[in-house]
Formats: C-alpha cells, sequence, structure tokens
C-alpha cells in the first residue's frame, strides 16, 4: 500500500525507532475496532497486548518480511486473535456489569454517560449478527479497512468478505427498525 | 445501507493517551527521561533505546518537554535503565563520556564532526572555537561550529561548555553564561580569571624551560613554573620567539 510504504520501509530498518511513529499511527483505528468487539472496559488492555505482540513480531522478522507487510492486515490479524481469546475467556466467566457515573459532574459526565448508553446499544446489535459479520462489518465501517485487507486479516476470499458486510449491514439495519417500534 | 455504515463511524474514537504511553513503556520503544543530579544541578536526561538524545537544565522542564515530543507524544518519565543510569553518574562524576551510548543521529555530518571533537577537550580545559574548527579540517568554519555548539542536544554530557571565544574569553552558553561558567568552576577552572587574561590579549602560554605554547587551559600549561611561564598574544609571535607548539592541545595548525 503506498501510504504504508514508508512507515514499513523505516520499520524494516529500525524496529525500535520507528515503533513510535507505528503506534501513532494505528492506536486510534485499533483502539476503537477492539473496543467494538470486547467493550469500553477492557479495550485499552487487549489493544495494548496487541502492540506488544506486534513489536514482538517485527523484532523476529528480517527486513524484507517487514517490508512486504501489509500492516493493517497483520496489524488486525493479532488482534482479531486477541478479541476471540478474550470473548472465550470471557464467556466463562460470570459477567460483571460495571456501572460507573461520574458525580463530579459537568458536560464531561454527561458525555461519557452518553457515550457509554451508545456504545451498549451497538454491543447489543452486533452481538446479533454471526462472528465473521461482525468483525467484517466493524472492521469496514468502524476501522476502515478495505475488502481486500478485510479478507487478508481474516483470511477469508475478498467475495465472502464483501457478503458478509453488506449481510451484516442489512441484519443491522432490520434490527435498528424494530427498536423504532416495540 | 449508507445510513447505517455512517452510524457506525459513531464508534470509531481517539485511543486514551494512557495506552499509548503503557506500549511504549512496555516495549520500551518510548522517548523517555530522567532527572539526575549534574555538577551544577538537576538535568533532564532524555533516553531512548537508541542512548541518551537530549540534555537540559531542570530549569527548563517545559522546554525540554516541547521540544523532544515525537508529534503529540511528549517524553515519559521512566527511570534510566541501571547501566546507563550508572554510566550518566559516572560521566558527570568525570566530566568524561566513556561508554555511555549519545544519539547524535538527527543532526548532519558537520555537527557530528563539531561535538565528537568536543567529548575529546578534557574536563577543567577550554579551547576556542578556532580550535575545533581546525581540528575537523575545516579552518574558515568557526562561527558554523559556535552554532553547532549551540545546539548540543546533550550539553554537560558533550561538553561544549569547555569552548569558548576565538578572543580567548568563555563567551555565552544555551542555557545562559552563568551555567557555562558554573560548569567550568566546578571543573577547577576560574572563569574570570581566564577572561581576564583574555582581555589582556593573552591567548598561549609558553614554558621557558621546555619552549612549548599551549592554550591556557593544556594540563601542560598549568604545570609550567610562575618563573618560567611567558604569555603569548598569537602563535605567530610564539613561533617568532622560538617556541614550538604542544602536541597535546594543538594550538596552531601542524605546519
Amino acid at each position: 500500500m503506498g501510504r504504508a510504504t514508508g512507515l514499513t520501509g523505516r520499520l524494516a530498518a529500525d524496529v525500535d525507532r520507528a515503533f513510535p511513529e507505528f503506534v501513532l499511527t494505528y492506536q486510534d483505528r485499533l483502539y476503537s475496532g477492539v473496543r467494538s468487539f470486547v467493550g469500553a472496559a477492557d479495550a485499552e488492555d487487549v489493544t495494548q497486548e496487541a502492540f506488544i505482540r506486534a513489536h514482538k513480531a517485527l523484532q523476529s522478522y528480517d527486513e524484507h518480511r517487514i517490508e512486504a507487510l501489509q500492516v493493517s492486515a497483520w496489524l488486525w490479524t493479532i488482534a482479531l486473535n486477541l478479541c476471540r481469546n478474550w470473548v472465550r475467556t470471557r464467556s466463562r466467566r460470570p459477567q460483571t456489569v460495571q456501572l460507573s457515573f461520574d458525580r463530579s459532574g459537568g458536560e464531561e459526565a454527561d458525555d461519557a454517560a452518553v457515550e457509554a448508553v451508545m456504545l451498549d446499544a451497538w454491543k447489543q446489535r452486533l452481538a446479533g449478527l454471526s462472528e465473521a459479520q461482525r468483525v467484517a462489518v466493524v472492521l469496514r465501517h468502524v476501522v476502515g479497512l478495505n475488502y481486500q485487507e478485510i479478507a487478508a486479516a481474516t483470511e477469508r476470499p475478498v467475495g465472502t468478505t464483501k457478503t458478509d458486510v453488506s449481510r451484516g449491514l442489512a441484519a443491522l439495519r432490520k434490527t435498528i427498525s424494530e427498536e423504532g417500534s416495540p | 445501507m449508507t445510513d447505517i455504515a455512517n452510524a457506525l463511524k459513531a464508534l470509531a474514537t481517539t485511543a486514551p493517551t494512557s495506552l499509548t504511553t503503557d506500549v511504549l513503556t512496555a516495549t520500551g520503544t518510548g522517548r523517555f527521561y530522567d532527572i539526575v543530579s549534574g555538577p551544577t544541578g538537576d538535568l533532564l536526561i532524555g533516553w531512548s533505546t537508541t542512548g541518551v538524545y537530549a540534555v537540559a537544565p531542570i530549569t527548563e522542564k517545559d522546554h525540554f518537554l516541547e521540544a523532544n515530543a515525537e508529534g503529540p507524544m511528549k517524553p515519559i518519565p521512566q527511570e534510566l535503565p541501571d547501566k546507563w543510569h550508572r554510566q550518566v553518574a559516572a560521566a558527570l562524576d568525570s566530566g568524561k563520556l566513556g561508554r555511555l551510548p549519545v544519539d547524535l543521529s538527527g543532526l548532519t555530518e558537520f555537527q557530528q564532526a563539531v561535538l565528537r571533537k568536543t567529548i575529546e577537550i578534557p574536563p577543567g580545559q577550554l579551547r576556542p572555537y578556532g580550535w575545533v574548527a581546525r581540528e575537523i579540517g575545516k579552518p574558515g568554519a568557526t562561527r558554523a561550529v559556535g552554532s553547532a555548539l549551540n545546539k548540543n542536544p546533550v550539553p554537560v554530557l558533550v561538553p561544549c561548555h569547555r569552548v569558548g571565544r576565538s578572543d580567548g574569553t568563555v563567551g555565552r552558553y544555551a542555557y545562559g553564561p552563568k551555567m557555562k561558567r558554573d560548569l567550568l568552576r566546578a571543573e577547577g577552572l576560574d572563569p574570570d580569571a581566564i577572561d581576564d587574561a583574555a582581555e589582556r590579549g593573552v591567548r598561549f602560554v609558553g614554558s621557558a624551560t621546555t619552549n612549548i605554547y599551549c592554550h591556557p587551559t593544556c594540563h601542560n600549561a598549568k604545570r609550567i613554573k610562575e618563573a618560567n611561564r611567558v604569555e603569548l598574544r598569537t602563535a605567530g609571535a610564539a613561533e617568532k620567539a622560538g617556541f614550538r607548539a604542544c602536541m597535546v592541545c594543538r594550538p596552531a595548525a601542524a605546519a
């Protein structure tokens, strides 16, 4: 990918030196996607672990392998694995709902509460999709990957990925219209 | 489907800053800083996996954090690794850099050459800008040497305080002349006496017994007994009077 060439080149030359740039480049999208899968409470931990694993992997690759990386897709392969593991361990533990209201007040607390409600609503809707659809929809429309990158990250054919996204969106639309008329 | 697709964009957000800090700390790839006691007060020591990249007096903390930010990421407070901490302490104590890795990679070749030459000046000695210029093979670049030293990212460790004006006076310093004079005092020099001698026109001193002339602060010059000490105004005058240049402090271009 044209835009990534510079960064992969710098990573290939010196992983540690280019790593902060790598983190700053991808952290918002990675965190947003991870948060959509695992929820706000654990998103930071899971994202951090994904970056640490990415760093370890980069240190073990030779420069040609780094130069050839499709960085977004590769990073998401790592992150999706962690999200799946997180969901698995989570399902074996009793779920505790964390309610934290900042009573120190003001608009900030209101914003946080509004965002928490919004996140929770999306979490419910996304939970209604199959895993493949959920992953494809989030990677396409929250993270902004293209179909080819999603296919590479999920190791599925591009055509299937496109179908997953469109069926996922259709299912979400149906869910939302039903929310409107209880 | 664009309505839903647009609605999903609400899930896109910015990562908390603690995430960046934690990742860079856990992987050891951030730009960090520590505070270490220096010869004239506490110093901020900026470090990363490649070595020490910045030094500044603690009083300059805000500027230090701004100037060394990478994009929005300011240096992260984090203790130096043990080995480097020992090396920094030893360098500050002895005035010699030793094996401490210093990252000069952001500088031009000329700036690096100036700083590497400056590292060779022993503690307690002062050389003029022109000396550095000549030693690195750019005898005409005296002013450029001055500005390269003024931009020294790692002062104190790379002792730009040991380079003074070509008229022999102590001169200016990026963090103010007082800090330069204090650093020289801490190394046993008397900056006022240096300025006084320079203002009297003294550039070199020679020994009447060895017929060798030196920069006034060369360790060989300090050993000359008062009775044998000859003050000299120019290298030419010294040569004419039968003195030859000291091989250690090299007060003039090799003939």
